[in-house]
């Protein structure tokens, strides 16, 4: 084991900023130490935060992780916001508003540029949440760029999704739009006690109940746990029924009831079988990502080896050779020596 | 195959000799305003001047205690951190964030700036103290772009 991780194990907060930095960079040798992280990982629970720009996510999360540290809880948080598409510069803003956990060691805070990725997370998210488990984060919260419809990649990396939805963010169709309505475990109406809260509460009650086929219960800020807190909750089937939860994170209200609905969550997820299910598929995408990205690697090297894909473009522009052909020719003689290999070893 | 791939050249990470596995060395920076000085239009001019030059600038808001400032280099894990300081506070403040750093071994590898208004007086202790630099008004950008280049802390 590097040194690097035997320091991150034993709690060295440096180490393990030091550890992001390197998976963040790629450095050399970074997959060695993910390897090495991965046998510690798996114990704590992961929840993302989406929402579109100025919905309160950093606010929102600022105060989850101050709940949290009452209950005795040790909490990670990565924030991720978008970086220039011209310079890759980017001002990471998010620690502003982490003013509840001011000197609070144990609440890891970790900005991060989105590194050109779209999607909502930088590449090196999954990664990064891997070494704040191996600390032994308890929680770790995943805060996305300012997402608007289609940053959904969380649904990727945390086991809980919360959607923060401001009021009188736009009428029905924008939440009939196919995306981010389509990821959450909880919609977090944030901003309550501005007008329009209540529409947008109703308006997201309907989207869901469209989705669910039923209408989901409402609990927090109003308490309007009296109208219809106790429907359909048969459980008929084994799936989750989105929630929508009421906050003022700004001044801390419904934050309680916010955590309520994410250890109901949790629950479902050990008690449904989903955490393990999920774990499986996230394993499952992470081996078929690293393979593509290891291939795409190999495939890169093997272009330059050949002249480069400039010459190519010039010979296709030309009429000389087309794209399938030149595909075919970067692939085909890999694919032989595969086989071949296969072969080897069948006849053994 | 997806070869336009949004992947930024690794200019630092080429001088430093690192090309394998594809190493792209980004500059993280922490602009930090500390103590009561409410004054953070040079800190914006700075952040912004520090993100065209492709670097990461994590910003710390007004009115931070030196043992934010610290939480924030030990997690952020930033390459320069440039304190800006117009209050007069500099020989309080300063000191206490590179103990705080000290303690969390994150002094040695980490450049410390000092941007604002500081007396010529105090220049030397401060550079004594550990500071890397003092920018004073008129300081130029690209001197600073080019200061942060040139000795960012090359790390094992």
């Amino acid at each position: 084991m590097s040194d690097l991780i035997a320091e991150l194990l034993a709690g060295k907060h440096r180490a393990l900023a030091r550890v992001i930095t390197k998976i963040e960079n790629h450095e050399p040798g970074y997959r060695e130490l993910v390897s090495q992280l991965h046998e510690h990982t798996g114990n704590a629970d992961v929840i993302g935060i989406t929402g579109s720009p100025g919905s309160g996510k950093s606010t929102l999360v600022d105060k989850l992780a101050a709940t949290y540290r009452e209950q005795g809880l040790t909490v990670g948080v990565i924030a991720i916001d978008p970086s220039s598409p011209f310079t890759g510069g980017a001002v990471l803003g998010d620690r502003i508003r982490m003013g509840s956990n001011i000197g609070d060691m144990d609440v890891f805070f970790r900005s991060m540029s989105a590194r050109g990725t779209l999607g909502g997370l930088s590449t090196a998210t999954t990664d990064a949440v891997k070494a704040l488990d191996a600390f032994g984060k308890d929680k770790i919260l995943i805060e996305t760029v300012g997402a608007g419809q289609n940053e959904i990649d969380i649904v990727k990396t945390a086991e809980t999704v919360l959607v923060l939805v401001p009021p009188g963010s736009g009428d029905d169709v924008q939440m009939l739009k196919a995306g981010i309505l389509e990821i959450g475990d909880i919609f977090v109406v944030n901003k309550a006690d501005l007008e329009g809260s209540d529409r947008t509460v109703q308006e997201l009650r309907e989207m869901l109940g469209y989705r669910e086929g039923r209408v989901p219960s409402t609990v927090g800020h109003h308490g309007t746990t009296d109208v219809d807190a106790t429907i359909e909750d048969s459980d008929e089937d084994d799936e989750w029924d989105p929630e929508i939860v009421e906050t003022v994170a700004e001044r801390g209200e419904g934050v309680n009831e916010l955590l309520d609905v994410l250890a109901d969550h949790q629950a479902y997820l050990d008690s449904s079988g989903r955490r393990d299910q999920q774990r499986r598929q996230r394993y499952a995408e992470e081996i078929r990502t690293l393979i593509r990205e290891d291939a795409n690697e190999l495939l890169v090297e093997e272009l330059e080896a050949q002249g480069g894909l400039d010459s190519f473009v010039q010979q296709v522009v030309d009429r000389e050779l087309d794209p399938y052909t030149v595909s075919d020719s970067i692939i085909e003689p890999i694919a032989e020596c595969l086989r071949e290999q296969r072969a080897d070893a069948e006849s053994e | 195959m997806s070869i336009e791939k949004t992947k930024r050249q690794p200019r630092e990470a080429i001088a430093m000799g690192v090309d394998q596995e594809q190493a792209e060395r980004t500059i993280r920076c922490l602009v930090a305003k500390v103590g009561l000085d409410g004054h953070d239009r040079g800190a914006h001019v700075i952040s912004r001047a520090f993100r065209d030059a492709g670097f990461e600038v994590i910003y710390s808001g007004l009115h931070r205690a030196p043992e934010e400032i610290v939480q924030a280099t030990v997690q952020e894990d930033v390459d320069v951190l440039g304190i800006s300081i117009l209050s007069g506070a500099h020989d309080t403040l300063i000191p206490e964030i590179i103990d705080g750093l000290e303690e969390y071994d994150a002094f040695e590898d980490t450049l410390i700036l000092v941007g604002g208004i500081i007396p010529d007086e105090d220049r030397d202790d401060l550079l004594e103290l550990g500071v890397s630099e003092v920018f004073g008004p008129g300081a130029s950008m690209e001197e600073m772009i080019q200061f942060v280049r040139e000795n960012a802390p090359e790390r094992e």
